[in-house]
């Protein structure tokens, strides 16, 4: 008996090729089903039914997870459907805050363009009438829960491709929310301000934080010398906001667009790439030479960076101690340029135009600002250069190409794939063998780190010696790799993360695009402008020799540590209250916190911990001691820790536990 | 002397808070750190609790290795789970149409009167009493309608809650 495999859709007879869902066969041939929650990347959901379909014999269906079976007759638009969709539809506005016009997903949000496809005129139901608060704590993002529909892109982004899980639906009912733990601001938890949540998000509920304000301000402001860097990514992707294809180089227009906005210097972070190039390597060969820890993790994704504060203590040791780019761009306009120009620091404003939101955060971080002045003043996203071209009334297609300033504009194709995943292990390839033999290596190009895989290897030989290289994208790779090390299951030399699926280009702060194939065609672009070079290797950039010459002597010098690198530290996941064991009221207490962090809590804390209690209780200072347990006391590598008072004391195993009773918390209560 | 802190002498608070979170401890051990175990923990360390606390939640989130923020969504998904301290004696007043009818107002204001309690919180300091309304407990019959813990008291009027209380609260004395 033969049974046909084939479907018939509105009457059409299709053949099934191992499809996992009728969604994407009916993709096959061109019909375009609406949905919110599906996404190729991530796992099922099937809650918003906007994807429904009509099976005959089955009726209506979810049509992102039920997948065809032969013989099946399926209508995607009976009057049914339309019903079910449109019904849908209202629902979702009916609870949606429906200020369109000031919503910064206007014009980009699903809601909305799928209300006006399928001629949503009126909304039978009632108004939501509670308003939540809106997060603006993070440097990053802004979170409008008004605006959320509950699909659950962003829960399943965050766990499943950045492997951390901030958000998650809370309440139930009409009472669901998706929030972090505890209501608790983006700020305040293990958020990395990747942004890849927003950029699911099919509606304004999580949006770019937008300080085009504070650029237009700055370019306003004629005291200043207003100074703008761009990222590798960008390049590749702007044009899309203007009708571009993905992956089209529009540098030149990019450069000509800062100047017509009024930027007094465009100048390309590519150079300072190559200069991470440089300094990351040299730092690699030295830990080689000295036979000092590895792996070496590159440290140019913030998101990455902050993941590694908060998730792996142990090895933060093994960061590459450089500033990204971006930063050193900053540190070097501001510790060195300006005195050539005579200027003074705080008289530059520098602006990146950066395809991440992390960058926003990473900015803003202490380490990076001298007495007060940030290195970098501020960045926009890719997006938010194209809200301000829209602005200025500039018709992106007709600008004249322009080219970069100098001396920040000359860059190698070694810096430009920074923009991809697998650029920066590829550029150091590109330099290590010769840095270490003096030879320059004939082989540019390295196939084999570039591509989407989910974890890419190389492995190269210098000196006699097998050097492997691995790369990893998105978060939870990361974390999986970091894993296999820790079980000593893998061992690499150099390891490349980005936070982002497919790297730079993939930033949240970039075009909205729903599809990796966007990703890929960006990916391509950045190889194109990486050909199209006439230098592939940061160490021939002669710009970046004149650094060297002029201000921070050679590489890994003091000079260069000073304004180049920088330090990292352990970070707690939450923030919030202890554990209370012990309350003293008496005035002359002593404050003894054990920390039950995820770290040390796998390092047994919690049996130190029941040794301070047991110690303590039997002890006649008993009544003068306040034991509490706490999350993270952010000295994660030696757990268990302990803090006494403000002493912080690590490696306090058990079997320490009596000793440091009585040396350090019996000889302070006498 | 002892000192009195929140109504219970220190050394009997501080033992509490020991013997709980070793509790808490002992649950996790038990009920093991697998994923599965997460909703029979948070039932038996609300027994202990009487409610999840926060920094506790995120303990255990820890000790499972799941993300606060999914451990949080649990937690509040669950009609049987608070979030919020609850008094020894949870009161329940019946709001629904019957019992606002035949007078559950006065009653819930004599009854918040009688244990200390103003404004929108529901919960003593002492953590003795909570006192909530309900939209209905089943029992248009006996309206207005008070639930303590598992007890049903009907036909309540402010006078004969209060006394009901007053009596509650001698036993309570007596026991410890
Ligand atoms: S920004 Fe990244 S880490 Fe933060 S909640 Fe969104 S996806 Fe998760
Ligand atoms: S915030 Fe956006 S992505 Fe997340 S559930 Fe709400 S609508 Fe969906
Ligand atoms: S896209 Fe299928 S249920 Fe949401």
């Amino acid at each position: 008996m033969e049974q046909k495999n084939t479907v018939l859709i509105d009457g059409q007879v299709v053949e099934l090729n191992g499809e996992k869902n009728i969604l994407e066969l009916t993709r096959k041939i061109g019909i375009e089903i609406p949905t919110f929650c599906y996404h190729s990347e991530l796992s099922l959901y099937g809650a918003c039914r906007m994807c429904v379909v009509e099976v005959e014999g089955r009726g209506i269906m979810a049509s992102c997870s039920t997948p065809p079976a032969p013989g099946m007759k399926i209508l995607t638009n009976s009057p049914r459907v339309q019903r079910v969709r449109r019904t849908v539809l209202e629902l979702l506005l009916a609870n949606h805050d429906r200020e369109c016009t000031t919503c910064d997903r206007n014009g980009s949000c699903k809601l909305q363009e799928l209300a006006n496809r399928f001629g949503v005129k009126k909304i039978r139901f009632g108004e939501r009438d509670v308003k939540l608060p809106l997060d603006h704590s993070s440097h990053s993002l802004v979170r409008d829960p008004n605006k959320c529909i509950l699909c659950g892109d962003c829960v399943r982004m965050c766990a499943e491709v950045q492997g951390i899980g901030v958000l998650d639906f809370s309440g139930r009912g009409s009472n669901t929310v998706v929030t972090p733990a505890f209501h608790k601001n983006l700020a305040d938890v293990e958020c990395v301000n990747c942004g890849q949540c927003g950029a699911v998000c099919p509606t304004g509920a999580i949006v770019v934080k937008d300080d085009t304000d504070r650029a237009w301000a700055a370019i306003h402001d004629p005291e200043k010398m207003v100074v703008v860097q761009v990222a590798p990514a960008v390049r590749v992707a702007l044009g899309e906001e203007f009708g571009l294809p993905a992956g089209e180089i529009v540098t030149g227009k990019v450069v000509a667009a800062l100047k017509r906005l009024g930027f007094d210097k465009v100048f390309d972070t590519s150079i300072t790439a190559d200069l991470t190039v440089i300094e990351e390597t040299h730092e690699f060969i030295t830990r080689l030479q000295k036979g000092e820890k590895m792996p070496q993790f590159t440290s140019c994704c913030p998101a990455w960076v902050k993941y590694a504060e908060h998730n792996a203590a142990e090895y933060l040791k093994n960061l590459s101690s450089c500033r990204s780019p971006q930063q050193m761009f900053g540190s070097l306009v501001k510790k060195y340029w300006a005195q050539e120009i005579g200027k003074q620091p705080e008289d530059i404003i520098v602006v990146s135009i950066m395809p991440c939101t992390a960058k926003k955060y990473e900015a803003a971080l202490p380490q990076f600002a001298t007495d007060g002045v940030p290195d970098v003043d501020l960045v926009l996203t890719t997006q938010e250069l194209a809200r301000m071209i829209r602005e200025a009334g500039l018709v992106f297609d007709q600008l004249d190409i322009e080219s970069f300033d100098t001396p920040f504009g000359f860059t190698t194709g070694a810096g430009v794939i920074f923009g991809a995943t697998g650029g920066v292990a590829e550029a150091v390839l590109r330099a290590a063998h010769e840095f270490v033999t003096g030879q320059p290596i004939d082989q540019i190009n390295f196939e084999a780190v570039r591509g989407f895989a989910d974890r890419k290897e190389a492995t190269v030989e210098i000196a006699g010696q097998e050097i492997k290289v691995a790369v990893v994208h998105g978060l939870a790779n990361a974390k999986a790799l970091l894993q296999e090390i820790k079980e000593g299951k893998a061992d690499y030399h150099i390891i490349e993360v980005m936070a982002c699926p497919g790297g730079c280009v993939g930033g949240a702060g970039q075009p909205i695009s729903p599809t990796m194939e966007t990703k890929k065609e960006r990916a391509k672009g950045i190889y194109n402008a990486d050909k199209l070079s006439q230098l592939r290797k940061a160490q021939d950039n002669p710009v970046v020799g004149k650094f060297y010459e002029r201000w921070l002597a050679k590489p890994n010098s003091d000079a260069a540590h000073d304004a180049l690198h920088t330090a990292y530290s352990n970070r707690g996941r939450i923030s919030g209250e202890e554990i209370k064991l012990m309350t003293s009221q008496e005035p002359d207490q002593l404050d003894i916190a054990v920390c039950v962090g995820t770290c040390c809590y796998l390092n047994g804390a919690y049996d130190t911990l029941q040794k301070f209690m047991k110690l303590a209780a039997d002890s006649e200072l008993k009544e003068r001691i306040n034991l509490h347990a706490t999350f993270c006391l952010e000295k994660c590598e030696q757990g268990p820790v302990i803090k006494v008072d403000d002493e912080i004391i690590n490696g306090v195993t058990p079997d320490r536990v009596e000793k440091i009773f009585t040396e350090k918390i019996c000889t302070k209560l006498k | 002397m002892k000192q009195e802190v929140n109504g219970a002498p220190k050394e009997e608070r501080n033992t509490n808070y020991q013997r709980k979170f070793e509790k808490v401890n002992e649950i996790i051990n038990r009920l093991g750190r697998s994923q599965s175990a997460l909703i029979p923990i948070l039932q038996e360390v609300q027994e202990e609790y009487r409610y999840l606390p926060e920094e506790i939640l995120t303990y255990i989130a820890t000790a499972l290795g799941l993300s606060p923020a999914s451990v949080f969504g649990v937690a509040t998904f669950y009609a049987q789970f608070s979030l919020e301290a609850k008094g020894k004696y949870v009161i329940k007043v019946c709001d629904g149409t019957a019992c606002h009818v035949r007078g559950s107002e006065p009653v819930l204001e004599a009854i918040k009167k009688r244990v200390n309690l103003s404004g929108k919180k529901k919960t003593t300091d002492d953590l003795r009493y909570t006192v909530e309304t309900v939209s209905c407990l089943g029992a248009c019959g006996l309206a207005p309608v008070v639930m303590i813990n598992d007890k049903i008291y009907g036909q309540m009027t402010p006078e004969a809650i209060t006394i009901i209380l007053d009596q509650l609260e001698k036993e309570d004395a007596a026991d410890e």
